[in-house]
């Protein structure tokens, strides 16, 4: 069994932490993980990417090869569609719907959000809203951690301890309103899978 | 054995400390830079008995392997870390680094930038070690990052030369399981035993010359027999050499081969000679599979029967610039790509990276540019770092940026063609790293030009390191360096001072002589982090 994620978003948004939650629960569960990243210049503002391979044997390359990812993770809808020929014919794209527009010819969202309906299989996520609901707005990476998570060849269970041991030194609060999102977003892949 | 998860950076830096090491050194640049943060951070923790190593950034890179030179001098281990075009800035003491008498293990950790993700060129820094005469170990993998640094100080010290480890953008920035080892201790001092030996006068320079050509055989020795570089044959007409994380694309693909190719994996240079010509006895073709320069490629090329067609980078088999990829490499070994996903709906435009929301150098730029406004077409050069980004839309307010320090002897040259004004913008911690010596020059002509200082009180883009100099001194050291006091100004890099700022900037720049103008104000996201950091500290008391 082989997993990839090409995980997209812009530069802050934290694309970082939230392969590092997918990447722990995996680990947790006994499977070889390797995380390709982005440092430097680009995480100032730019197109930010990072690679996600989940195996239950040895991993080669750092690198998802093109046609291979399972799944691409994005925090941002544009940056949902850069990486498109890295999906398998049959993986997800699941993205969170909220654009951040820091470029002069970014598309009209309602474009944008149409052509990512258009998809094979596309889940999309009001992650900044499900985010604010659960009482903790820098939260939408937990909740499109959540969206992602029935999709992953790892038990939910796991990646919630995933996330209790992120965030288990700030108190229980921050705690329970990183699982609210978290769980506020697995509820949206489960309805939207369904349909 | 204890697993845990790294970085390539973070693997190297856990096997020099696992090695001993007494001290480690490094300017930070991507993506070498994660190496000394983590010695930083776990310098204590890792190493044995606790005995945590000096660790230290330094002005630049130079300093930096001057300094692991000392301690390797005083018979103790060393590591120094660095960026591949900060290895042209150490080249001076790296090169001739080689003809000493290394008796303290000295490990050059230089990181590649195949695809220039942050760096201005993709220079291979394996030639570097090739025209040191040294021995290049290039890792595969993280584990390999980790066991090839330690062993990397054992071969510095049985061979007496230092040793470089070279990493590229991919590994330093991924992150897998990486199994240590035991650590060991670091070394007890130990002088050298003949001081002539450190002394590269021409006469003793000679003799530590031939040393070192007289200790090649023994180094093609230890690359023709080293678990690292690995041969395997096959029945087929082709065959495959792959170099440090090649390998993984090579393994990526195999599995949809017809038959697998014969395979020469190299990880410790110099090229094993005798393995690629037996790897190509019966051989009709050989696919040279490796990150950078078509370095294997060329040497490959002189070593084996002309009857055996060599095909690579160089050959136009594979792309001859940008790094390797799994696809890249199944093309060359003729596979048809896999389907992919997809094509995407709409038109997704480049989302380039850009200066932060509130970043003080978009401040100064401003600034610059009212006080340029109106003026004959002049020249404002530039430097590495993150206010480079002011190339872009809509600040559209350099004209170059070449190499660390670049910008202050870039615009004294144009000045002295003639061109007015002529403006150097340069920040903090690039200008203690290469534009002191410049300035000296500008200083000795008091040549007509305006260098403006970004001070932001950080190293930026490499994720906000201290500068060695605190800003409350910049002044002090630009009057030492013999600055016209009235030309020497320092301003505070703060939107509401703009007007003010670009008069000021306006009257420097219209006098006719050198004038040194500092921009002041804090990172915005050190700004940030040092106010969490406070937070924190607060909040657990």
């Amino acid at each position: 069994m082989t997993y990839d994620i090409v995980l997209a978003g812009v530069g802050g948004q934290g694309v970082l932490s939230l392969s590092g939650i997918i990447a722990a629960a995996a680990l947790e569960e006994g499977l070889f993980v390797k995380q390709s990243e982005v440092h430097g210049m680009a995480q100032r503002g730019g197109a930010v990417t990072a690679h996600l391979r989940l195996a239950d044997a040895p991993i080669e390359s750092d690198l998802v090869p093109v046609g291979r990812a399972a799944m691409i993770l994005s925090l941002e809808p544009l940056e949902s569609l850069r990486y498109l020929e890295m999906l398998a014919p049959d993986g997800a794209v699941v993205t969170a719907a909220a654009p951040l527009a820091n470029v002069k010819d970014y598309p009209p969202i309602e474009e944008l959000l149409t052509a990512i309906r258009t998809l094979p299989r596309a889940i999309l996520v009001d992650a900044a809203g499900l985010a604010q609901a659960a009482g903790l707005a820098q939260a939408t990476n937990m909740v499109m951690a959540g969206a992602a998570a029935p999709l992953l060849p790892i038990r939910v269970g796991t990646i919630e301890r995933s996330v209790r041991a992120r965030f288990g030194r700030k108190g229980a609060e921050v705690v329970e309103r990183n699982l609210a999102a978290f769980r506020a977003g697995q509820e949206v892949a489960r309805c939207t899978a369904k349909q | 054995m204890s697993a845990r998860v790294l970085l390539g950076d973070e693997a190297v830096a856990l096997g020099a400390l696992h090695a001993g090491i007494t001290s480690a050194y490094a300017y930070p640049g991507t993506p070498s830079t994660e190496i000394l943060e983590y010695i930083l951070q776990r310098g204590g923790a890792d190493a044995y008995g606790g005995d945590a190593p000096v660790a230290a950034w330094t002005a630049n890179e130079k300093t930096a392997f001057e300094q692991a030179l000392g301690v390797s001098m005083a018979g103790r281990r060393a590591l120094v870390a660095m960026k591949h075009v900060g290895l042209n800035v150490a080249a001076d003491p790296f090169v001739n680094s080689a003809l000493l008498a290394i008796s303290g293990g000295l490990v050059l950790a230089v990181a590649d930038d195949p695809g220039m993700h942050s760096s201005q060129n993709e220079q291979d820094s394996r030639l570097l070690a090739d025209f040191a005469r040294v021995i290049c170990l290039e890792p595969r993998n993280q584990q390999e990052a980790y066991e090839m640094t330690r062993e990397a100080f054992e071969l510095s010290e049985r061979f007496g030369t230092p040793v470089m480890v070279r990493l590229v953008t991919r590994l330093a920035h991924s992150r897998a399981v990486v199994r240590a080892g035991e650590p060991e201790a670091q070394r007890p001092i130990a002088h050298p035993e003949d001081s002539r030996d450190w002394i590269l006068l021409p006469a003793n320079a000679r003799r530590r010359w031939r040393t070192l050509l007289e200790r090649q055989p023994a180094f093609h020795a230890f690359t023709g027999t080293t678990p690292h570089n690995e041969l395997q044959i096959a029945p087929g007409p082709l065959g495959v050499i792959t170099a440090g994380i090649a390998r993984n694309y090579l393994r990526e693909n195999v599995a949809d081969l017809a038959e697998a190719p014969s395979h020469l994996h190299v990880g410790a240079y110099p090229i094993p000679a005798a393995l690629v010509r037996r790897l190509v006895e019966r051989l009709e073709t050989v696919l040279i599979l490796e990150d950078g320069y078509p370095y294997v490629e060329r040497a490959v090329r002189g070593l084996i029967p002309p009857r055996v067609a060599v095909i690579g980078r160089e050959s136009g088999h594979l792309p001859p610039d940008g790094e390797l990829t799994p696809d890249t490499v199944r093309e060359a070994l003729g596979l048809p790509l896999r389907c992919s996903g997809p094509i995407a709906p709409i038109n997704v435009p480049d989302r380039p990276p850009q200066l932060c929301a509130g970043c003080p150098h978009t401040d100064s730029f401003h600034a610059l540019e009212r006080a340029l406004a109106g003026l004959p077409r002049g020249i404002v050069t530039s430097d590495i770092g993150c206010y480079t980004l002011a190339a872009l839309p809509p600040l559209s307010a350099i004209d170059s940026c070449v190499c660390m320090g670049a910008s202050i002897g870039m615009a004294k040259g144009a000045s002295d063609a003639g061109v007015r004004p002529a403006v150097a913008v340069i920040g903090d911690s690039t200008f203690l790293h290469s534009g002191v010596t410049p300035l000296m020059d500008a200083v000795a002509a008091d040549t007509d030009m305006t260098v403006i200082i970004l001070d932001n009180e950080v190293v930026g883009m490499t994720g906000a390191q201290p500068t060695l100099l605190p800003s409350s001194r910049l002044p002090a050291l630009l009057l030492g360096l013999g600055v016209n006091p009235d030309h020497c100004v320092v301003l505070d890099a703060h939107p509401r001072r703009t007007t003010e700022n670009a008069a000021r900037v306006r009257r420097e720049i219209e006098h006719r002589g050198l004038s040194v103008v500092v921009a002041a104000r804090v990172c915005v996201e050190a700004a940030r982090s040092r106010k969490r950091m406070h937070k924190e500290t607060v909040g657990t008391s």
